[in-house]
Order: structure tokens, then sequence, then C-alpha cells
């Protein structure tokens, strides 16, 4: 057998079942290596005794005849969801030490699953930022080169899936998250239809744009960790879909109508938005993308071009919205109840004033100044209203596209992950380089990135892949056909 | 709105110009956003969920029940209910409010339109109704408790409140205590708010400004949290002489938010409109529109009980009442179904409604009782007592005394008429109230009382009418009451003649 680090979910689950190893086993081997990489920033927070009777909880269970494909298996939670056995900072100094008194949904869903909780991932503080660079706890590591960024904001998520930390972990995608790290990374990520996943303990950054999704190697694994997370919880969260869970699995599994043994995607239609092909995307990231393409084609999916002509109006209508939102949504953070409160004040305004100056870090200090801006009296019209009806159109954009084609393809980032420091000064860069993830977020729909092959620096480009409506699995499938043809989701960084 | 008001109306020459905002605390038993109970009173603190303490990753989740109350009061006050309302959030700092946010409906209430009608002495009365829409509470702010700082007590944030505003249609600090007296009452009676005030389950903002007849609308003051309607009425005349008192020396109102000071019996101003804030609304992204289909409305419909002025109407229509009377006894629903009550078991709608206008009413005053305390003779009590004075058992007077003994024993729980009697009977007999309908011993007694009070007699004779009912008066007492006054008043007459 590989070492235990070295199994993805499936395979994990497989050899506890089957007694080749435990839980606990399992549980041990990664906390000593989450030690033993420490340098790479990924966790935030370890609580080796609650992991541990987590794996014992799960070994009962397998012991009692329980199965399923998460049970025993290690996972790691990015640091926006609220959990009982750790603390939950949102990578910012304003919840240092914050202790939740519940699990988020997700959480609990794979707990029940029996998956085992490791820890508490490294993200951008209050998941803004695409470089992992805004935690206030240091920056993380891309282990495919350790002076280069691992993306962001699920920073931590990604990085800690690719060195082999953990064989998969959660993160969240407002504005490209999950597939921006997951790109910069080689390791596989989906964000699923806006309300899919429960939005119940997340820290909010957006309320119209957050969503909770799987990180892992491959499609397969991520599958497993979505049929777990996925699911109406309208009790708690009144944007939560109502809509069955799915067995996404299953899914992967099921042929596609008119599919042959050398073309499982015969019938596909992949389409290819215009604007994703342009200049602004660096050579060779669509380099890879049409190789990628290519290997599609092979499968038996067909090519066709497409229009989503408002790309580019993504940027400010997102840079408007997002911002809008996470100035009413931090205002909790105010030093009253819980979190940061600054030790010398003079009166209330005072302790506002200290209090959030000191707490959050300058990407959240700069986004809620533009979110208050932009919903102030006088500017709201112009700005908020005007950014909703545009993403309204924008969203249209995409159901036109969708009646050419099944799933729309492209690259998750105009460039491979950048060099540590090399963006921290110039925010319009890092704004203008989630240019291919925002649109999807706009409109609600599922997006992922599937590794494709690396460009400049032997470092991983993502492919895009965008499904209609609550199409996870189609996406997944079209995404697991790609991996049993391709071999790019099993690279493992040197020395990981 | 331009038409000229009559003089009577008019302060020192200018008219006064009134609309109100009313916060009623909707009777839900968990908050609007949250699970948590709303029960009053609670230790501070203990009734706070982590939704309500705005802990990271809690959402809102509406709760169906304040929806409905709002619709019922929609119904109650004809206004429209919209099918598609939308809660935004009103953002602003203060420690008592958890999230930095209040949830309210801004642009798109669900109740719009509709008005309130009411009798002002005679006159009826008709305000309209802009909108009412739904919105969570705030905590609450305890600033002398703790010496040199502030304590939260945050059981309050997150009650449901209906926000009831109107046009500025009243005329006088009268008109508007009626109103508010008339909104109260509906509210209370379609079980929407418990209208407990002191608790501050209905908490009125006056819009005050005043004008020259015929002149554009004055600036207006707003005089928050009036939570009784003595205060009300003394806040809003000292708000008015102030404001006339103003222009008069030539200064111009400035727009303000004003707070009554019940000891000094003025109003003060605690921020004016250059330090208000910029509440950055916005659609609240936590909660989808809110969709109240006609299905949901008929069914609420149904639930609706007949509303007070629809029950005064009918109750001078058939039980012949006098519109004062009907209006009296619709003041709370229980009271007119209490009359309702004895009304149809005793067949006497007069008695039964100057019964409860009346003993009844007094005793609920004195003990500060509801008319469903213990303390308060039942409406079986009360049909039986009108009963005995029909068949002539027992005299008006005697029938007052056993009501007084019947308040002492506590309410009773007989729910026939029939077998109370027997009880009744038993009191009248113990306590000698029986009615004397002997009329040989009333001959003799009233003979006494001629021989005994000749000036009288000849004052009578002389054409006083007084001396008459005087000479009653003494057949009465020499009876101990037990005569009955008018076969006394006959015989007196019969010998007098």
């Amino acid at each position: 057998m590989k070492d235990l680090h070295q199994l993805g979910v499936a395979e994990l689950a497989a050899a506890i079942a089957d007694k080749k190893t435990s839980a606990i086993e399992a549980a041990q081997h990664l906390l000593a290596r989450a030690k033993q990489h420490e340098t790479l920033g990924a966790y935030l927070a370890l609580n080796e005794e609650s992991t541990l009777a987590q794996a014992h909880a799960a070994d009962a269970r397998i012991a009692a005849g329980e199965r399923g494909p998460l049970l025993g298996v290690p996972l790691a939670h990015k640091d926006i969801f609220v959990t009982t056995d750790f603390p939950t900072t949102a990578g910012s100094k304003m919840l240092q030490g914050y202790q939740s008194p519940f699990n988020a949904t997700v959480v609990q869903r794979l707990a029940d699953a029996g998956a085992v909780t490791l820890g508490k991932l490294s993200c951008d503080e209050f998941a803004m930022g695409g470089s992992n660079e805004n935690s206030a706890f240091g920056a993380v590591r891309n282990p495919w080169d350790i002076t280069r960024v691992p993306g962001g904001s699920s920073g931590g998520s990604a990085a800690a899936v690719a060195s082999r930390l953990v064989p998969a972990a959660t993160g969240t995608d407002t504005g490209g998250s999950i597939r921006q790290p997951a790109s910069f990374t080689g390791i596989t990520g989906i964000k699923p239809t806006y309300g899919r996943c429960s939005r119940y303990g997340m820290v909010a950054f957006a309320s119209s744009l957050d969503q909770a999704g799987p990180m892992a190697r491959s499609a397969a694994d991520c599958a497993a960790l979505l049929s777990a997370m996925a699911g109406p919880d309208i009790d708690r969260d009144s944007t939560s879909l109502d809509h069955p869970a799915e067995d996404y699995s299953a899914a992967l599994l099921k042929p596609r109508e008119g599919a042959t043994a050398t073309q499982p995607l015969k019938g596909l239609r992949i389409g290819l938005p215009t604007e994703f092909f342009g200049a602004g995307c660096a050579p060779d990231v669509l380099a890879a993308v049409r190789v990628a393409l290519a290997e599609y084609e092979k499968l038996g999916a067909t090519l066709v071009d497409v229009s989503l002509p408002r790309t580019e109006l993504s940027i400010p209508v997102y840079y408007v919205i997002a911002p809008a939102e996470a100035s009413s949504n931090l205002s909790r953070f105010d030093g009253v109840k819980f979190g940061h409160r600054a030790a010398q004040y003079n009166d209330l305004a005072d302790m506002y004033q200290k209090t959030r100056s000191e707490g959050f870090g300058p990407e959240v200090q700069r986004r809620i100044m533009i979110g208050t801006y932009v919903l102030s009296h006088g500017y709201y019209d112009a700005y908020y209203l005007q950014a909703q009806k545009i993403r309204r159109l924008i969203a249209q954009d995409f159901q036109q596209a969708f009646t050419q084609c099944d799933v729309i393809a492209g690259p998750v980032a105009p460039t491979v992950a950048w060099k540590i420091g090399e963006k921290s000064d110039d925010p319009l860069a890092n704004y203008l380089a989630d240019i291919y993830t925002l649109s999807t977020s706009l409109a609600g729909l599922p997006g992922m990135s599937v590794p494709a092959g690396f460009g400049a620096g032997h470092m991983p480009v993502g492919l895009q892949l965008v499904g209609n409506y609550l199409k996870e699995g189609e996406l997944l499938h079209t995404a697991h056909a790609f991996q049993q043809a391709t071999d790019w989701h099993l690279k493992t960084p040197e020395g990981f | 709105m331009s038409s000229t008001p009559p003089k009577s109306l008019l302060v020192q020459g200018y008219e006064v110009v009134i609309g109100f905002e009313t916060h009623t605390q909707l009777a839900t038993k968990s908050k609007i956003f949250s699970r948590a109970s709303t029960a009053f009173g609670a230790e501070p603190n203990t009734q706070a969920c982590a939704v309500d303490l705005a802990l990271p990753g809690t959402l809102p989740v509406m709760n169906r029940e304040a929806v409905a109350l709002a619709i019922r009061l929609g119904l109650a006050l004809g206004s429209h209910i919209a099918e598609h309302s939308v809660f935004a959030r009103k953002n602003y700092f203060y420690p008592d409010l958890p999230k930095g946010y209040q949830i309210s409906q801004f642009e798109i209430p669900v109740v719009q339109g509709g008005e309130v009608s009411f009798l002002l002495g005679e006159e009826k009365k008709t305000v309209r109704l802009v909108r009412a829409h739904l919105e969570e509470d705030a905590g609450k702010s305890l600033h002398d408790e703790f010496h040199g700082m502030t304590g939260i007590d945050l059981n309050r944030a997150g009650t449901p409140l209906l926000e009831i505003v109107t046009e500025p249609d009243m005329r006088s600090s009268a008109e508007a205590v009626a109103y508010a007296k008339e909104l109260h009452k509906i509210v209370t009676w379609i079980g929407i708010c418990n209208g407990n005030m002191q608790e501050g389950s209905f908490r009125c903002d006056a819009n005050v400004s005043v004008r020259k007849p015929g002149a554009e609308l004055g600036t207006r003051r707003e005089i928050k949290n009036l939570n009784s309607f003595k205060f009300m009425q003394q806040a809003i005349d000292y708000e008015i002489r102030w404001q006339i008192d103003q222009i008069e020396d030539g200064h111009a109102i400035q727009q303000a938010t004003v707070l009554f000071n019940p000891d000094t019996g003025e109003t003060r101003a605690m921020r004016t409109k250059e330090d208000a804030a910029d509440y950055r609304y916005f659609p609240d992204p936590d909660l989808p529109p809110l969709v109240v289909s006609r299905e949901w409305v008929e069914q609420v419909r149904a639930t609706m009980p007949e509303l007070p002025r629809q029950m005064a109407e009918r109750l001078v229509r058939d039980y012949g009442l006098s519109a004062y009377d009907a209006e009296t006894l619709t003041q709370s629903q229980s009271m007119a179904n209490y009359f309702e009550a004895v009304a149809k078991m005793t067949q006497q709608p007069k008695l039964a409604s100057n019964w409860v206008t009346g003993e009844v009413a007094a005793l609920m005053n004195r003990q500060q009782v509801s008319i469903d305390d213990p303390e308060v003779p039942g409406p079986v009590q009360v049909s039986a007592l009108i009963q005995r004075i029909s068949d002539g058992a027992i005299s008006h007077s005697g029938a007052k005394t056993a009501f007084q003994e019947m308040a002492i024993r506590t309410r009773t729980s007989f729910e026939e008429l029939a077998a109370y009697l027997v009880e009744l009977d038993a009191l009248i007999e113990s306590r000698g109230l029986k009615q004397m309908n002997d009329s040989s011993a009333l001959d003799t007694l009233i003979d006494d009382v001629l021989a005994t009070n000749a000036p009288m007699v000849e004052q009578f004779r002389a054409g006083k009418d007084k001396a008459f009912n005087a000479l009653v008066g003494m057949v009465m007492k020499a009876s101990k009451g037990k005569a009955n006054p008018q076969q006394a008043g006959d015989l007196l007459r019969q010998k007098l003649q």
C-alpha cells in the first residue's frame, strides 16, 4: 500500500473499510504530517484530542459494520466555517480565538457522514482575496513553488490538498475562491449552484454569492464530499435551495446517452466563450487549456463558440455588489459581543473606530469602504442598483449560451500562480485576475476547476467548467471522464 | 387636505397636522427571524439565541406567524396585502443592535394603504394608512443599572414589530389620541398584539407640525415613544404650543426627533436632521422576497373575528342600543362578548347594557382588572341578577348589593343560568334582599311614612314634584331597599290623590 497521505478520499475510505488501516491511524499520520509541513502555513488550528476522538468514533462505527464513502476519512475545513471543536478566525485578527457554540451545517453533515476533522485551514481574511496573502496569520505557500501564492481565498485548503496534508478539504467561493486556488495548486474543486450547500455557519462575506464546495484531488472525490454537503437546510438558511440531496458519485458512473467505450462524452457540446480566450489570458495558460479541450474532443465532445458579452463588466459589477454586502455583513464585528475589542478608548464611537481599525486588515477595510460608499444615499442607484441590473443581464447571457451548449469551458485564471508579494500592493491587479470566475458567481451557476497541465515555471493550470443550474452531476461527470483519460490530477509537487 | 379647517380646530390661528407611526409588538411565541422566545420579563440575555446575538455564520429565517399577524391587520383595516414584499437592511452601529443593521421592510411593505375610522365625540373620523411593515426590534441599552457603563439586554432583539404608518390626517391632539385608542383596540381585538403599553408592546411616535390654514405642510418634529394615552395628549399639546411660539417669535422649525419628559411635561430634541444617519438601505440578501399567496390571505381571512366597528353597528341594529352604548361595549372584545352573553341569556339587552357599562365596568375600574378577572362576576351571575330584577324578586338597589357580594366570592363557574339562580336565590334570602311584593305590608309602611312626614306631604300638595320623589325615597329606606320602587310609587300616588 502507498503511504497513507498519498491516498485520495475513495482509496482511503476503502482501505479503512477493508481494515487495511484505521481512521485513527490515518488521523495520526496526517496530524504528524500537518506538523511536519507547518511552514506551508496551511493550517490555522489543530485539535489533536478532538480529531482522535472523532477517529475513534468512526472506527467504532466501522467495527459495528457501518460502511460509507467518508466514514473515517480525514478532512479539514476552511477557517470560514464555524466549528465547535476548533477556533474560527475567518483569517482575521478580529476573530482571533473565537469559539463558535455550533457547527456550520456543512461541517455537521460531513461529521455525520463519519469524516474526521483534522483542523482549520488558512484563508484570506473574511474570504476577501485571491492569493491568501490577506490572512492576518501569514501567507500560505504554494507547494509547487513555495515562493508563490496558492491562490485564494481558499488558499489553505488548496495548499493542504495539493501537498497531501489531507485528502480533501472544504472551501468557499464568492467570486472564484474555490476554483482559482484549485487551479493554482493543481487540484480539483467545485463551486455548486448558489444555495446548493447551506450557508449556515459560514462567516458571511457576500451573502448573495457565497457558496461552499469541496476541494480534492479528483472529481470523484469531490463528488463523494458534495453528496454529503449539499441539500436543503431551509430551517436555518432561507437561501438554501429546497432541492433534495443527490448521489453525485453515482452520477459519475452513469454513462451519457449515446456514449461509446472510446467516446464517453459523445454528444456533449462544450461552449467556448470568445471573451475567455482573448489577449487578456497568458499564452501558457491558453496553451494548456487548448490541449485539454483537444482531449475533450477525443472523448467525443464537440466544441462550439459561444459569447458572454458582459464578461468584462463582471469585474465592476462584482466589486460593487460583494463589498456592499460585505460592508453590512461585517458590521457585527463591533467589539461589543465577541471578537476583538480595542484595549483603550474614550467613548462608544472611539471604541468602534479603534476596534475595527485594529481588527480588520487593509483589504477588508478597503472593501468595507467601497461597500459603504456604493450603498450611500445618492450613490445607491448609480452603483448598487445599476450593478444588480447588469448582474441579471450577465445571468441571461449564460442562459443564452446554454441554448448552444451543455457545458462552458475556459481558463480559470488568466495566469498561473504569482510570486508572494508580487501583487500585494496593487489591489486592482488582484481584482482583474478574477475575470473568468466572477461572472459564474454573479449568475449563481456551478463551476469547477480541473487540473489541465502546467504553464510557466511548471505551475499548474486549471480548466474551468461551468454548468447550468443544479447540473453539478453533469459537471462532475464531464470532469471525471477527463480524469479517466489524463493524469494531470495525479501529479504531486516535488517533496510532498 | 387643503380645505379650510373649522375655526374651532385652530390653535392661535394655526392648523395642527399630526401623523402617527406605531410600533406594535406582534404576539408571536418566537422571534421574527429566530426560534428564541419573545416572552417579556425574563432575566437579561436569556432569550437571545445565536441568531439574535448575530454570532458569525447565523442567518435569519422568517417566522410565518408574524406574517400571518400582519395579514390580519391588513384585512382588518382594508389594506392591500402585497403579494411580494422585500426585507431590507437598515445599517447603523449601536450596541443593542447586534448585527449592525436592523432587518425592516423599506421600499415594499407587506401591508399597503387602508384606514382607521373612529368616533371623536359624535363625529366619525377616518385616518388613512400609508403602510404597515414588518421589522425586528433591537435590544435594550440599560444606562442606569451600571455605574459609568451601559448594560445590554438582547432579550428583545429580534422581537417582531409591525410599524403602522398613517398619512398626516389628524388635526388635534384629541383626534390623535382617539386614533391611537382605536388602533390599540383593533390590534388587541384581532389578537395580533397584547397591547401592553407599559411593556412597550404598543409604542407611538407622533409627527407634529403646524401651519396657517391653506399653507403648505409645516416642518414636522417627531415625538418618540409615547407609551401612554395620557402622555400622548400632553406631549402633543406641549409640542403644538412650542412650535407656535417658535414661529410667532420668528424662528423656523427644524426637523427633529424629540422625547417627551412626563416629569416636566415638555418635549426636548434628541437629534436634528443634520445628524440623521445614512442608513444605507439595501435588500437583505439573506432573505428572499416575502411571498404572500392569495390562498394564504384567504386562510387568514377565514379566522378573522367580527371587528369592533362592525360589532358596534350590529349591537345597535340587533339590540336597539344607542351608538354610545354600543361604542362603550366594544371597547374590548371580551367586554362585547360579555354583553352579548348577558343579552342573550336575559333577552333584556337594555338592562344588560346598563349593567355591563355600569356596575361591571365600575368594578373593573375600581379593582383595575379586566372583565375576565375572577374578581368580576361572570355573565351568568349578572344574567341571574337581571332575571331576578325582571321578575320582581329583587330591587335594583338590592341587586347592586348582591353584585358586591358576588364580587367578594369570586366568579362562579356556573355555565347554566338555571343552576346559578338557585345559588343567587339563596344569597338573596340569606342577605334579606328579597323585594317586598306584599302590598299590605307596603301599605302599612307608606301610611307610617305619610304620617311622620306631614310637611313633605304639604309641599307635594303645593305642587312640588320633588317632594314626591323624596317620599318614595323614604318608603324605600323604611323598607330597607326591599320595596319595589315602582309599586311603592304607584301606591303612594294613589294615597296622595
